[in-house]
């Protein structure tokens, strides 16, 4: 068991009022979650004490700052079991790392008439990036298709593979539904029919435990600031021979070994993907959050986030016209509760609930594509963190009341 | 922060007065805004002097661009063509009479938008008609 008083500390921003005397219920943390001082610390001590250009300088403060962006490097790549810390490429987000393969093992690797087997509940950042690619190439895109309780077809997957497909892309936890989806079953899968897997890690790798030996994934992607780090940077991991392989991303400055006026040979994996210069004082953010996310214990975290989700799951169900969107039973599914209510926009709920001190989110949550399947334009979705307490549901759960109340519902 | 919903909003959204579909019509136009699903088509007649005769509104979204649209053809039977174009952002704040934030003032803004797009003829409505 959590105890969520004391993790609740550790986070300034918790403890602030959105109005005067009305307090913050934060329950939008699978768009960003709020940063644990020890975070805030870390980048501010690296401003106060280290803060230089890396890996060039020969200077005192040089050393300290590159010291202290590679074994950020290196947590984090413990941190999802990847077996060397060079098989990390920081990046700005999750949505850059799935561009940086896309446009670099992809327009390397992938040719017209290829197929790449993506899922109908991705977020835009793991559609859009394919769709690019795969008008440049003329490539075909094919979907897992969810059944009607938020959970991926996994029989029709078995046949799309029959289609021998190159490419398998794939969020572990839906944003919308939470639903999390048997990645290592999906990546074995994959490896049979001969494909690579890349998974979507944004929403798994900062509520549950992830490794990437034990999925044998062979890219993993994932932002810092949605598991208490901060925002402007994200990691890739990849596998060594593919990140050996594959041409480089942006070019510029740290990506090269040698440059000629004419041509460069480019540097070794991960610099050959990290060119110019890095966010180096959210890596060491970066570093101190997967610390603390650690010393927390990410066991711990699942568990009460499912705790809190299964509760939530049970009060909202008894709200009269409130339909939950996504898996009917908290088991396989992450700390996210999609809802609609009936007639009432989703807009209109959150400026309600907003006016309780209630954060929540309101929209399409970058899957249109999984709206429409569900026939909605936008959903209100509550989202929850290792910092969230039950009675922050209750909150919800009578803010819900007054909207449908406002609305003579 | 409650006042925001004042009671003219929410009951111009359950009871609206301009909701319908005219055919014929003289004028019609629709657009959406793909952040939050609302949509809105505005059909207009005019009457030989060339004043708008009868002016109706369909569509679905939040209760602010369904209420906006509905307050907003309260103000257009009688006026010109000309009149519809000199309408401004403010007009509908004043109509609403609440503060919006930057994203509730795309909702309440966006049948102005297909109001004016509307009477100017154009293939697509842009921001900068119900700018400034």
């Amino acid at each position: 068991m959590l105890d969520v008083d004391r993790i609740r500390a550790d986070f300034p921003i918790l403890s602030r009022e959105v109005r005067p005397g009305i307090p913050l219920i934060y329950l939008d943390s699978a768009a960003t979650s709020q940063k644990p001082t020890v975070v805030i610390q870390s980048m501010d001590e690296f401003y106060r004490r280290q803060n230089a250009n890396i890996h060039r300088g020969l200077h005192t403060l040089a050393e300290e700052a590159t010291a202290a962006y590679e074994e950020a490097r290196a947590r984090v790549a413990a941190f999802i079991g990847s077996p060397d810390a060079r098989q990390v490429i920081f990046t700005r987000n999750t949505t850059e790392a799935i561009n940086l393969v896309a446009q670099t093992w992809g327009r390397a690797n992938l040719k017209a008439g290829d197929v790449i087997i993506l899922t109908e509940m991705e977020h835009h950042s793991n559609l859009v990036p394919w769709q690019m690619l795969a008008a440049e190439k003329s490539l075909r895109l094919e979907f897992i298709p969810i059944n009607m309780d938020g959970r991926l077809d996994l029989e029709e997957y078995l046949r799309l593979l029959d289609l021998k497909p190159k490419l398998v892309a794939f969020t572990h936890m839906s944003n919308v539904l939470g639903t999390i989806t048997p990645a290592k079953e999906i990546i074995s899968q994959a490896h049979r029919a001969g494909a690579i897997a890349l998974v979507d890690g944004a929403q798994a790798v900062p509520h549950f435990p992830v490794n990437v030996q034990e999925l044998e994934a062979d890219f993993l992607a994932f932002s810092a600031h949605k598991m208490c780090g901060p925002t402007g940077i994200g990691a890739l991991y990849g596998r060594r021979d593919l990140l050996e392989s594959m041409p480089p991303f942006l070019g510029g400055g740290d990506m090269i070994k040698r440059v000629y006026l004419r041509n460069f040979t480019p540097n070794e994996v991960p610099h050959k993907f990290e060119a110019g210069t890095p966010a180096i004082a959210e890596a060491v953010g970066f570093g101190a959050a997967v610390d603390y996310l650690s010393a927390v214990g990410m066991e711990a975290i699942a568990e009460h986030e499912q705790m809190v989700t299964s509760y939530a799951m049970e009060r909202l169900e008894e709200i009269p016209s409130l339909h939950l969107l996504g898996p009917t039973s908290a088991d396989h599914k992450g700390g996210v509760v999609s809802f609609s209510l009936e007639d009432i926009h989703p807009h209109d709920v959150a400026q309600i609930l907003d006016s309780s001190g209630i954060a929540i989110r309101a929209g399409h949550h970058c899957a249109m594509p999984l709206h429409e399947k569900y026939g909605l334009p936008a959903s209100s979705r509550a989202s929850f963190y290792l910092y969230n307490r039950v009675d922050e549901v209750d909150r919800l759960v009578e803010g819900i009341y007054k909207v449908k109340r406002m609305f003579g519902a | 922060m409650d006042d925001f919903y004042r009671e003219v909003i929410i009951d111009r959204y359950k009871n609206p007065l301009h909701r319908g579909v005219l055919e014929p019509h003289d004028i019609t136009f629709e657009d959406e805004n793909p952040l939050c699903g609302d949509h809105i088509r505005i059909d207009l007649t005019l009457d030989e002097q060339g004043r708008v005769s009868k002016a109706v509104f369909n569509g679905h979204g939040c209760a602010i661009s369904q209420a906006s649209a509905d307050l907003l053809l309260d103000t257009v039977v009688g006026k010109t063509v000309d009149e519809i174009k000199a309408l401004q952002k403010q007009d509908v704040l004043d109509l609403l009479g609440i503060e919006l934030g930057p994203v509730r003032l795309k909702c309440a803004l966006l049948p102005l938008k297909v109001l004016k797009a509307g009477v100017y003829g154009l293939g697509e409505a842009d921001d900068s008609l119900v700018e400034g």
